[in-house]
């Protein structure tokens, strides 16, 4: 049977693994190679590095650590920062990741979705969408690696979602921009929303502290995978104690 | 010495990582020659079947893998090739081994692709294929694929999704695996291990 994915994600700025709150005051929280062996030998089911921003700088992912990632990581690996080409893209794959994803670029130009999907498949291709709740509505951001930068998009995540599976994303990594970093749980209002609209899988990104709030976006959101940063890199929340108690609940759990 | 067929794809590197971290040395190249030489064969691949069978025209790869006599392994899509067609591009492919892929159905509610770990079985009525000694029947592997082959006679190890299908296939000296051992942790470990530890 298909288990459910528990995803550590790396958000790397300057070559470092760093965390915010709310996308802002990041603090340094070790180096990616490292942390990346670390979880390999935890379980994590995946691994995603962010080069935070790797957009929001114009520039593309740093392939030096990618190499060096690839080389120790015999899990998945997703990542993720200023691909905005085939030709990025392409780079990054041989590099050795196993995934791309793409988030404000694909606002910017929708098309290279299908161009990526069309040139490696759509397993592949990940689009990664920050988006935010503004007004009773959700709306999609961009750059927002950098502060000063972020901006919204004029576009609402439910349409946008849709947008990017019709045009060849294989997996949408939801990143809930108000739950980043709190530590109160995923929002599983919004996750649902989208459960509803797409049939690729979704990760769910943004919130999670504690063992209840994944089994919420298992169970009540119907997520295929829960991404969480913070309350793994402090320790805070071991994965091999997480999914035993997943499993316990009768989550299918690769443990 | 292992050598992996550069057929375009993208896992190459992957793959090489994952024999180096096994000290088992290994090269790329899309050289018949060398293949038809090696000790033994990776046939990897990643993206479309249409494009990888154009590409493996274009290199005239395909006689040459057609006729190896040493152990192969195609992993993912290098493996679903091995078979006679692919839904995927409407494509006649290698034919080593009869059968053909589909894809997975959607609108099923089950999400495509099939993503993440999922477990294996293997088939009990043939001689467990010597790829997975040492792991134990219903391990998991990681998956990433929007097609699938059928169940066949050369069908070891099954997997479901929705319903069943091939996730390792054994003929003579042909082996084919859906998932990524070189991203399967531990277990997908070990099966490379074995690969590399088969006598020609």
């Amino acid at each position: 049977m298909l288990t459910k994915r528990v995803i550590a994600c790396l958000d790397v700025r300057d070559g470092r693994v760093v965390k915010g709150v709310q996308f802002r005051n990041h603090e340094d929280l070790g180096n990616p190679v490292e942390l990346a062996q670390w979880y390999c030998a935890q379980g994590a089911d995946e691994l995603v590095f962010y080069d935070i921003t790797a957009s929001a700088e114009d520039r593309r992912v740093d392939l030096g650590w990618i190499s060096a990632l690839a080389r120790v990581v015999d899990i998945p690996i997703c990542v993720a920062g200023g691909i905005r080409s085939v030709e990025d893209a392409r780079a990054v794959l041989h590099a050795g990741a196993d995934k791309i994803s793409v988030n404000s670029p694909a606002l910017a130009r929708p098309e290279l979705i299908s161009e990526l999907a069309r040139e490696f498949g759509v397993q592949c291709v990940t689009v990664g969408v920050d988006s935010r709740r503004v007004d009773g509505d959700f709306w999609c951001y961009r750059n927002t690696g950098i502060e000063s930068k972020m901006s919204r998009e004029n576009r609402r995540t439910l349409d946008w979602v849709c947008e990017a599976q019709e045009r060849g994303a294989g997996e949408i990594v939801l990143n809930c921009m108000d739950s980043d970093g709190v530590g109160g749980g995923y929002d599983l209002e919004q996750l649902s929303l989208v459960r509803d609209r797409i049939d690729i899988p979704l990760v769910a990104s943004g919130g999670a502290r504690v063992a209840a709030h994944f089994q919420d976006a298992f169970q009540v959101a119907r997520v295929d995978g829960a991404l969480a940063a913070g309350a793994f890199h402090r320790r805070e929340l071991l994965i091999p104690t997480l999914k035993q108690l997943l499993k316990n609940e009768g989550i299918p759990i690769r443990c | 010495m292992i050598t992996i067929v550069d057929s375009g794809g993208s896992n190459l590197g992957s793959v090489q990582n994952a024999f180096l971290r096994l000290g088992i040395p290994s090269e790329i190249t899309s050289d018949a020659d060398r293949i038809y030489r090696a000790s033994k064969v990776v046939l990897p691949g990643v993206g479309a079947a249409g494009r990888a069978m154009s590409v493996l025209h274009a290199r005239e790869l395909i006689q040459c893998i057609q006729g190896l006599k040493q152990p192969v392994l195609g992993i993912c899509l290098g493996m679903q090739l091995m078979f006679e067609y692919s839904e995927e591009d409407l494509v006649q492919t290698l034919a080593i081994v009869p059968g053909q892929v589909r894809q997975l159905p959607r609108g099923s509610g089950l999400p495509v692709p099939h993503l993440g770990w999922n477990s294996v079985e293997w088939v009990e009525s043939v001689s467990r294929s010597r790829l997975v000694d040492g792991i134990e029947s219903g391990a998991y592997f990681y998956f990433v694929h929007s097609f699938a082959a059928e169940l066949t006679p050369f069908t070891v190890g099954i997997s479901e999704y929705g319903h069943p299908f091939s996730a390792l296939i054994e003929k003579d000296n042909f082996f084919g695996a859906q998932f990524h051992p070189e991203r399967s942790g531990a277990t997908g470990a070990r099966l490379l291990k074995n690969f590399g530890a088969l006598e020609r």
